[in-house]
């Protein structure tokens, strides 16, 4: 009851109410401002009954896929005499997102808590926080937040008489994209070479050290401090449908206004992208091109498309009405990196500068990825430079077509989608760099008809 | 007799019972014929390789009896292991088949196609895989991905620019040899097989990564450019040998033994020796024993007929017979006419089609017609 005044009730920030008070990084001021009371809840309560106060929460992962976080930890195995762990996904490389880093750096004890509530109720004594290496000074921010946790008595042996120990290791990785899918990113917390695994067996199954792993991100993690806090049920009444809770957005691209906010998935894309408390519209007066929504593997869309579903209907800010009309007229929440493009932008270049970006981090352990994104890329390039041709474009479209789903990881998935979206919606451009070589390196395609209202087919 | 429930799986409309944690392509295998998925990183003879390459995708169209719903993505079949009532399509799906082509496609963009030149020619699984499920032509005119050469030794001839990355060598040197002193370099589009400082190579088992590689990255440097593999005869023999089993293929051309492998059955695999285990070489017996009386010689291998290896070796062919006419047509040709009747030209007691050499002005009649005074009047005439 007295908790629920930590929370901005007015916009619904559940994680960022706090990320104004001054040093609210240090111990002392985030418990003075209700720090830590989620867990001396969550330590009165069984692990049982926070995975059930999760469940109710209808929390999805915040990492990009949105699988519901409490089926996922439902699925961990628990095998007799053999230790668990929760490894935290803090290797976020997807470009375009930066919410997780936002996190970490100013609200270090939120994270925390979450991670001891988590590991609590999934039984884990060791648990891992696994960061990139680009990330150089927040692993001493975490690691501070941490030994002052310790030293309140929050982690170590016995946490607040439970009989519940629990240390949290700080896991530096070596600046790898790769490393943030689940299985690679356990395998290179055990030393070895950041390749993912082959599933199954899952890591809820055999993970770190073969041993019963769950794997959340960040944000997942840190939503279950207040999810504990207000209850399960409260936290589901927010947002909309099957998209509950708050969601961080990072923002970025033509905008006035980059950064992390905090959304409570019941306003619109246009409102998010003009309203002056969000993004603050497009400088310059300049027009809305496209968009990429949640993080660059998810498809692009061109303005029409991306304020008004095919249905007609004006596209919210949550995981249904972002996938609405699936990838032929959709795209998707993702991880919540939202990058505007503003009709200065070539669809054309950004294409090749991702293409380029999943070339780079393909860890090159099975061949549709290795070969195909180096092949995408190079296509791309002769295209963005005026030596395209427009076979090209339909063999881009088939490289990119046997890459999806063909591969270990979602990886190849990730490089294929903002190819294949890029020429199913901006089709003219590609083929304007073709039929215009020369004049496509002097000016750009510009806005054409992307923002034209579409007929509504019924 | 046995208890063991075995599972029932069905691939391409053939089904077969198998034993629990079979893989599909394992599977596929005791079936035989076109339906078995291409495999260029699985060796069921190594723990943990496959599922890197991709080609042996299948469509699993029934996940099993429990559970009917199929599979929502193409399946590894190296990887994934059998349900009971699984049903499976391999060369019966389309989608198969496309990936299949696609992959093989990728594996081909970056190699060099220097099979000309190569030693592994022959013998190379990524012909194979072209040959069966790549397409004709092909789309891409970039140059293609090159290596710095690296030295690995004085018996490893590595050849980065043709490796496919199948990870089968890594496996096998840390399997076989207790250091493994080779590994992955790099990522991605770069990534490569190297041992970063070279010439590092010399564990007694490591020559098994010439056996296990598919294509021609990782060659026997002493049989380099010596020979091309269809031009020896394979041949199977055995000596006393402490370190391993002993039992080798011999490759010859009259006495001379010009590579020594381990003995590998269609799938690349090296079969099982006779002590039960499975069949590795080790270093002294595949590059210090070049000799054919180092060796006790048990006969010629058998190699697949489709092997370009079999080449010039006719197994179980019929030379023509003599009454071969009358076999197939059942009776002597019926003469029209005799020559000799109609013609003087012709000498009657010479057969042409039997002397030797071109016919001369001997072997006809003179002619009287054609005389000299005739040919003078043709010669006036112009």
């Amino acid at each position: 009851m007295l908790s629920i005044l930590y929370f901005d009730i007015i916009t619904m920030k559940l994680l960022l109410a706090k990320a104004d008070i001054p040093n609210i990084r240090s111990y002392e001021v985030w418990k003075a401002n209700g720090g830590y009371e989620s867990v001396e809840k969550a330590m009165k309560m069984t692990p049982e009954d926070i995975l059930e106060e999760v469940k109710k929460s209808g929390l999805r992962g915040r990492g990009g896929a949105g699988f519901p976080t409490g089926m996922k930890w439902s699925f961990i195995a628990k095998p007799e005499g053999v230790p668990r762990h929760l490894v935290v996904n803090a290797d976020e490389s997807e470009p375009g997102t930066f919410k997780d880093r936002y996190l970490m750096e100013f609200l270090p004890h939120l994270f925390i808590e979450g991670i001891i509530i988590s590991s609590f109720a999934l039984g884990s004594n060791t648990s891992y926080i696994y960061i990139r290496g680009e990330y150089a000074w927040i692993p001493d921010i975490l690691e501070a937040a941490i030994d002052e946790a310790k030293a309140a008595g929050y982690l170590g042996k016995n946490i607040l008489g439970t009989g519940f120990d629990l240390e949290i290791y700080v896991h530096r990785g070596a600046g790898a994209y790769i490393c943030g899918e689940e299985t690679a990113l356990i395998e290179s917390i055990e030393g070895k070479r950041g390749n993912p695994r082959i599933k199954p067996p899952f890591p809820a199954v055999q993970g770190l050290w073969m041993r019963p792993t769950v794997v959340n991100n960040v944000e997942s993690i840190a939503a279950v401090s207040p999810i504990i806090t207000i209850g399960g049920e409260a936290y589901a009444k927010i947002g909309v449908g099957r998209s509950t809770g708050t969601k961080l957005i990072s923002a970025c691209g033509n905008i006035n206004k980059p950064g992390v906010y905090e959304i409570d998935m019941t306003i619109s894309v246009e409102e998010f992208i003009y309203s002056n408390e969000y993004c603050g519209g497009i400088p310059n007066g300049k027009r809305l091109k496209a968009c990429i929504p949640g993080g660059s593997s998810v498809p692009i869309l061109p303005a029409n498309l991306l304020l008004k579903t095919a249905k007609g209907e004006p596209r919210m800010m949550n995981y249904e009405s972002l996938s609405d009309g699936g990838f032929q007229t959709g795209s998707m929440m993702g991880s919540g990196g939202f990058i505007v493009l503003d009709e200065d932008q070539c669809v054309v270049r950004h294409t090749l500068s991702l293409a380029h970006f999943y070339m780079h981090e393909s860890c090159g352990q099975c061949s549709p990825c290795r070969e195909g994104t180096g092949w995408m890329y190079r296509i791309l390039k002769n295209l963005e430079y005026g030596k395209g041709q427009m076979k090209d474009i339909d063999l881009l479209w088939d490289v990119q077509r046997r890459i999806e789903g063909n591969t270990i990881c979602p990886l190849g998935d990730a490089a294929a989608w903002p190819v294949a979206a890029a020429i199913r919606h901006f089709r003219d451009e590609f083929e304007w760099h073709v039929t215009h070589p020369e004049e496509a390196q002097q000016r750009n395609f510009g806005l054409a008809h992307y923002a034209d209202p579409l007929e509504v087919i019924v | 007799m046995s208890d063991i429930q075995k599972f029932k799986v069905t691939i391409d409309g053939i089904t077969i019972e198998v034993a629990p944690g079979t893989t599909i392509v394992d599977a596929a295998r005791m079936i035989g014929g076109d339906l078995v998925p291409p495999t260029m990183c699985y060796y069921s003879k190594l723990k943990d390789t496959g599922g890197k390459c991709r080609t042996c995708l299948v469509e699993v169209s029934k996940g099993s009896e429990k559970d009917p719903r199929p599979m929502p993505k193409l399946v590894a079949s190296c990887r994934t292991t059998v349900m009971d009532g699984m049903e499976v399509k391999s060369i019966t799906s389309d989608k198969v088949i496309d990936a299949r082509e696609g992959v093989t496609e990728f594996l081909l963009i970056n190699h060099p196609m220097d099979c000309p030149v190569c030693d592994q020619a022959g013998e190379c699984k990524l012909q194979d895989l072209s040959y069966e499920h790549g397409d004709e032509g092909t789309r891409t005119e970039f140059v293609r991905r090159t290596f710095e050469p690296e030295d690995l030794g004085p018996y490893i001839q590595l050849n980065m620019n043709r490796c496919i990355m199948c990870y089968r060598c890594v496996f096998a040197a840390k399997q076989l040899c207790d250091v493994r002193e080779h590994g992955v370099l790099n990522r991605g589009w770069d990534s490569q097989i190297s041992t970063y400082i070279g010439q590092a190579l010399d564990h007694e088992m490591v020559g098994n990564v010439i056996d296990v590689c598919p294509v021609g990255a990782l060659t026997d440097k002493t049989f380099r450019f010596k020979n091309r593999v269809w031009f020896t005869k394979p041949v199977d023999a055995h000596r006393e040998c402490d370190t391993c089993c002993g039992e080798v293929r011999l490759w010859m051309r009259g006495e001379e033994v010009y590579r020594v492998t381990a003995r590998r059955d269609e799938y690349w695999e090296v079969f099982e020796a006779s002590n039960g285990k499975t069949g590795w070489v080790c270093n002294t017996c595949r590059f210090h024993k070049k000799k054919a009386s180092d060796w006790v010689i048990e006969g010629p291998a058998k190699i697949n007929r489709h092997s370009v290896i079999t080449q010039g070796h006719y197994i179980g062919a019929t030379n023509p017979q003599e009454n071969l006419i009358n076999e197939v047509i059942g009776k002597a040709p019926k003469l029209l006419f005799d020559i000799h009747s109609q013609s003087d030209v012709n000498r009657t007691e010479i057969e042409l089609s039997k002397i030797s050499g071109p016919a001369h002005a001997d072997d006809f009649l003179p002619n009287q017609k054609i005389d000299q005074e005739r040919l003078l009047e043709v010669s006036r005439k112009k």
